[in-house]
């Protein structure tokens, strides 16, 4: 087996269209997912939580602002830890992945082995 | 878990909306938005929170806290506002309290909803929006109206409260008793828009129906809506909804009463519609709400059709003619009539009510009159009527119910 990261970027837009109903519906395909995922036997629930709010620091000014801003395209917004036989299967399984419903993306990065 | 991000929906929206002001109603609306939008991008990846509920409304403060410190309209009463927000930190803790002001909130806001500066239309509209937590393209599909319909409705009602600010005053007794009425009518009409509106699909239909209950219970538990009317409006809502599942068959069609699976009818529903009804004999006033709560309960304890107890029910009919002489209740009556004098009486009733406009387009008036005539042996003047009823038929169901009747009438002259 070998270790996976998950990345989920999202267009932070795209949730907020949404109305109440629908986004019920999108947190029972995530749930859904993790589910399958849970059933395989594959997932690791590790790793810290990220919060949807923090700051940025940028450039050489070193400017410091609130982020991620609303608008931005790929805002990541998560990350979740797993194992897998291989990149293949990794790959397989993150087609099942809610946020691509709504044009986002699964980036999938092998652990480096030690 | 059903309906849970609509239902948080409306209990933020209440309570931004009390500590804000009606005014900005639209600052309460984004800032649940963005609430709910935080949600769903962290609960996917980090799983659920313990107390979902207490989350998202510690996201929504903060995040209020946040612009009222940037919105320039605040900037010289915001930090009072920031303590009214702390507030509720503290109060968190206390479970009971946080839960009375939650509901304090909401019958809060269902009051101001129906603003008698409002249509009732719009009244709707904007319940369905603000507690109920629907888009404007949900209301838009249940209401069968447009997206810029639902939308100018809303916008009035956002210009009347920027107008005429924060509302009524919800610690005055007589002002709260004036207002129940309208939110009464609000609630029943939400209701009939679900139950009656044929053309959209089933779901969205009991939403709406479901929606009314949840609301009416509401009231019923708060100390300024627990009175008998609530209570009768409350039975009724419920032995109708007993009866959802029984009057549709798998194609979307209208079952009529008389052909419907009683088995099919929920019996839980029904025995909670009779617990309200006794709750709603307490005062001395008899309301529409009662009366109509009455007959709609000897129709759910009725064997069937033939075994009703339609003398009860005419005599019923009778009072709510008296007290609401509209041209369907008389309609109403006259099947009532028909059933315990027999259809010839019933016909001569309908003649008398034959040139009310408000039945003009209404294809159960003709349907009736063709039942009493196939009852009485005269299947081609039945068939008439049904043709009649045909062309005014409002939905497939309906094109569909009379169909089938004409055929009978025609089985019944061949």
């Amino acid at each position: 087996m070998a270790k996976f990261m998950y990345l989920f970027r999202n267009n932070s837009a795209a949730y907020r269209s949404m109305s109440p109903e629908q986004m019920q519906h999108t947190l029972k395909k995530w749930m859904d997912w993790k589910d399958e995922l849970d059933k395989n036997g594959t997932i690791k629930p590790l790793g810290e939580r990220l919060d949807g709010m923090g700051k940025v620091v940028r450039g050489k000014s070193k400017s410091v602002s609130d982020g991620p801003y609303i608008e931005v395209k790929d805002f990541v917004q998560g990350y979740m830890l797993l194992e897998a036989k291989d990149l293949d299967q990794a790959v397989e399984l993150a087609k099942g992945c809610p946020v691509l419903e709504s044009d986002g993306t699964v980036e999938i990065r092998p652990f480096l082995s030690t | 878990m059903d309906h849970f991000f609509r239902h948080e929906a409306g209990k933020m929206v209440s309570y931004l909306a009390r500590i804000f002001g009606l005014r900005r109603l639209d600052l309460a609306e984004d800032v649940v938005q963005d609430a709910l939008c935080r949600a769903l991008e962290s609960w996917p990846v980090h799983g659920l929170p313990d107390n979902p509920s207490a989350w998202r409304m510690r996201v929504a403060r903060n995040r209020a806290i946040d612009l009222l410190r940037k919105d320039d309209q605040f900037r010289y009463f915001s930090p009072e506002l920031i303590q009214l927000l702390r507030a509720r930190e503290d109060a968190s803790k206390d479970i009971a309290a946080c839960t009375k002001e939650i509901e304090d909130d909401q019958l809060r806001m269902m009051f101001s909803c129906c603003h008698p500066g409002l249509s009732t239309d719009a009244q709707v509209t904007l319940i369905l929006k603000t507690l109920g937590g629907f888009s404007v393209s949900e209301i838009a599909h249940a209401l069968l109206a447009g997206e810029d319909s639902i939308e100018k409705r809303l916008g009035r009602a956002r210009k009347l409260f920027r107008a005429s600010g924060t509302g009524l005053d919800f610690d005055a007794e007589p002002e709260i008793a004036r207002h129940l009425e309208a939110v009464h009518q609000a609630i029943y009409l939400l209701f009939n828009e679900g139950y009656h509106g044929s053309q959209s699909e089933q779901t969205v239909r009991d939403d709406l129906c479901f929606e009314a209950i949840r609301l009416a219970l509401l009231l019923s538990e708060h100390p300024a809506g627990k009175k008998p009317k609530t209570y009768a409006l409350l039975a009724l809502l419920c032995f109708h909804a007993a009866r959802l599942d029984g009057r549709m068959d798998d194609d979307g069609n209208l079952i009529q009463l008389e052909m419907q699976d009683r088995s099919k009818w929920d019996p839980h529903l029904i025995s909670s519609g009779f617990a309200f009804l006794e709750k709603s004999s307490t005062g001395n006033e008899l309301s529409s709400y009662h009366l109509e709560a009455a007959i709609a309960s000897w129709h759910c304890v009725a064997p069937s059709y033939e075994k009703t107890e339609w003398t009860q029910i005419l005599e019923l009919y009778d009072h709510l003619y008296r007290l609401n002489p509209s041209p369907v209740v008389a309609l109403n009556r006259a099947i009532a009539l028909a059933k315990t004098l027999g259809p010839e009486e019933g016909l001569a009733e309908l003649r008398k009510i034959s040139d009310s406009p408000k039945l003009q387009n209404y294809p159960f008036y003709a349907a009736a009159q063709g039942e009493f005539h196939l009852l009485m042996g005269r299947p081609s003047e039945a068939a008439l009527c049904y043709q009649r009823a045909l062309a005014l038929a409002r939905s497939r169901s309906e094109t569909n119910f009379f169909e089938c009747k004409l055929k009978a009438c025609h089985q019944g002259a061949a």
